[in-house]
């Protein structure tokens, strides 16, 4: 099976994330690269499908030349290769471009079966899993939070408000991932050494066939119009429980008409 | 005023309240269409629907749309869009609601904004980014504006209005009738609202210490009304079920109020709270730096102050 991982670098979410005041995009330099999270459990879950049943596990991923430290890191988790999809044509694109310029990758990589994170810390616009399976005309299983593969077919359990949807599908196919899929592994030393072999092929958008008036950020579909850091909430009340601290509380939610 | 078709989020015909949160919106900018997709339609989804302003109602009731993940929704929204040429497009900030805006985005070649808190005149949607530490302002530049807006951003206010139904066919594509589902698996959660829709939330953390303790949130929670949430240690420890999980990679809510027990409050964890509008907090450490953000906040032992806040709430019904 030809399993192909999307990966997105985001800024830490420990330190502080800024926007850009010249262009209003993400400032990728202020804070530290780190492989989106959720991305994490959709490699290990990429590497356990591997195990089960055979093939091979690519790592894609769209963005600055930074980004190779990302791609590093999943392939130190055991991924086999990688595509550093890498254009500055690409910079600023929207998630309506970032979906057509990745499905374009992918239709020129190959697939059996895409899997990602359901959403990036950064963005969080929760989208892009149904717009790849959208653009590519793929099954889209999306929140998954188990997958059986079992031939062309493919199973999984979709989390939802009420509990979950077993849903069902043939490959190729889309599938995002929850974090209560898995655990992801962390990579060994043998691991990391071995990944700095791995072959990276980068791409550009002519490579990918990227039609270049559909991506960047002159291109987007929406457009930030103004940002600004949040005010800090007005400083609260913070007491000590001297034996009266639950009282208290319901005092407070008394005046604010809570109960 | 134009139409601005509003997606109904609904659960076995019942209309979800963000709906109505959305059909306010809706009909602060515009004429609210509500689009009901799937079976289960009834009068009384007419009638709610019609309360909150909806001055029309399109159907599409066939049962296969709900058949399938998010894609035959998508197909009936881009069939109206085209038909229609409305003004706006507005749907709940869920997870399919996302899905939807986002596969709709591609077949109307439009814009698309994710998790507004707010939208304005021109349709420039608020958003609260990065746990809540940025504002942006942001607007739709081709196409028919898609907007997702987060539970609880509006008030839903009565404003009734016609509710003139008007049936909708669409003939699904193949593509839409790729990921089948199969079977609706449906956890308990007994009495309680839904998380992202309640107007209260508590939430137990790390200091909860175990399964068992998360009695003690439940109890808090049931005297106000309220929803059960968990941070992510919580989820993490198998404490309680993981879609109760607020922050980051789980739930965001943003009620009227937040209730946390035992969380210390990282940014993780802010970042699916931040934007809730009465922040109280219960921790032993008063460095934890959910204080930062707490409207009121009592440093102490939550297995004290817990019991004793939902005694007196009790005594105070």
């Amino acid at each position: 099976m030809n399993i192909v991982v999307c990966v997105k670098q985001v800024p830490d979410t420990a330190t502080e994330r800024k926007l850009r005041s010249d262009d209003k995009t993400l400032d990728r330099d202020a804070a530290d690269g780190v492989v989106n999270e959720l991305d994490e459990y959709a490699v290990e879950e990429a590497l356990r499908l591997k195990e089960a049943h055979g093939g091979e596990v690519t790592v894609l991923s769209m963005g600055p030349a930074k980004t190779t430290e990302t791609i590093r890191k999943a392939l130190a988790m055991g991924a086999d290769k990688a595509v550093h999809l890498h254009d500055d044509a690409l910079y600023g694109s929207d998630a309506l471009g970032t979906s057509y310029a990745l499905s374009q990758a992918l239709k020129k990589i190959g697939y059996d079966l895409v899997i990602l994170g359901s959403e990036s810390t950064d963005a969080r616009t929760g989208m892009l899993p149904a717009m790849l399976a959208e653009r590519l005309g793929t099954p889209q299983l999306t929140l998954a939070s188990k997958v059986e593969v079992d031939g062309s077919s493919i199973k999984v359990e979709r989390i939802t408000d009420y509990g979950y949807d077993k849903v069902e599908a043939s490959l190729p196919a889309v599938v995002s991932v929850v974090e209560k899929i898995n655990e992801p592994r962390y990579p060994s030393f043998k691991g990391i050494m071995a990944a700095k072999k791995k072959p990276v092929e980068t791409l550009g958008v002519a490579d990918a066939e990227i039609a270049a008036d559909q991506v960047g950020l002159a291109n987007s579909w929406s457009e930030v119009v103004e940002f600004a850091v949040a005010p800090p909430r007005a400083a609260g009340t913070v007491v000590k429980d001297e034996g009266d601290g639950g009282a208290k509380a319901a005092e407070f939610l008394a005046s604010k008409k809570f109960v | 005023m134009s139409e601005i078709l509003v997606l109904v989020d609904h659960v076995d015909g019942d209309v979800k309240k963000v709906t109505l949160e959305l059909l306010t919106l809706a009909g602060s900018l515009g004429t609210p269409a509500a689009v009901w997709a799937g079976s289960g339609y009834s009068d009384a989804a007419k009638a709610k629907l019609a309360e909150y302003g909806a001055e029309k109602i399109y159907v599409a009731a066939a049962d296969e749309i709900g058949d399938y993940v998010s894609a035959p929704k998508a197909e009936v929204l881009a069939h109206l869009v085209a038909e229609r040429s409305p003004a706006a497009v507005f749907l709940a900030a869920t997870g399919e609601g996302k899905e939807i805006a986002g596969r709709l985005a591609i077949k109307t070649d439009s814009g698309v904004i994710s998790d507004a808190v707010g939208v304005g005149e021109g349709f420039v949607a608020e958003q609260s980014i990065f746990g809540g530490g940025v504002n942006v302002r942001s607007r739709v530049t081709k196409g028919t504006p898609i907007i997702t807006v987060r539970p609880n951003s509006t008030a839903p206010v009565a404003a009734p209005a016609a509710g003139a139904e008007e049936k909708v066919e669409v003939a699904l594509s193949d593509a839409a009738r790729a990921a089948r589902i199969v079977e609706r698996v449906v956890q308990e959660k007994g009495a309680r609202p839904e998380l992202t829709e309640a107007a209260i939330v508590v939430s137990g953390g790390r200091g909860v210490g175990s399964g068992e303790n998360f009695a003690i949130i439940e109890k808090l929670a049931d005297a106000l009304g309220a929803a059960v949430g968990a941070s992510r240690a919580a989820t993490d420890a198998g404490w309680y079920p993981h879609q109760f999980q607020v922050g980051q990679t789980g739930k965001t809510v943003s009620p009227q109020l937040y209730i946390a027990a035992g969380i210390s409050g990282a940014i993780q964890h802010r970042a699916g709270m931040q934007t809730s509008k009465t922040i109280v907090v219960i921790n032993k450490d008063a460095e934890a730096p959910l204080f930062e953000i707490a409207d009121f906040g009592v440093v102490g032992d939550l297995f004290q102050v817990v019991p004793q806040l939902t005694e007196e709430i009790e005594k105070r019904k």
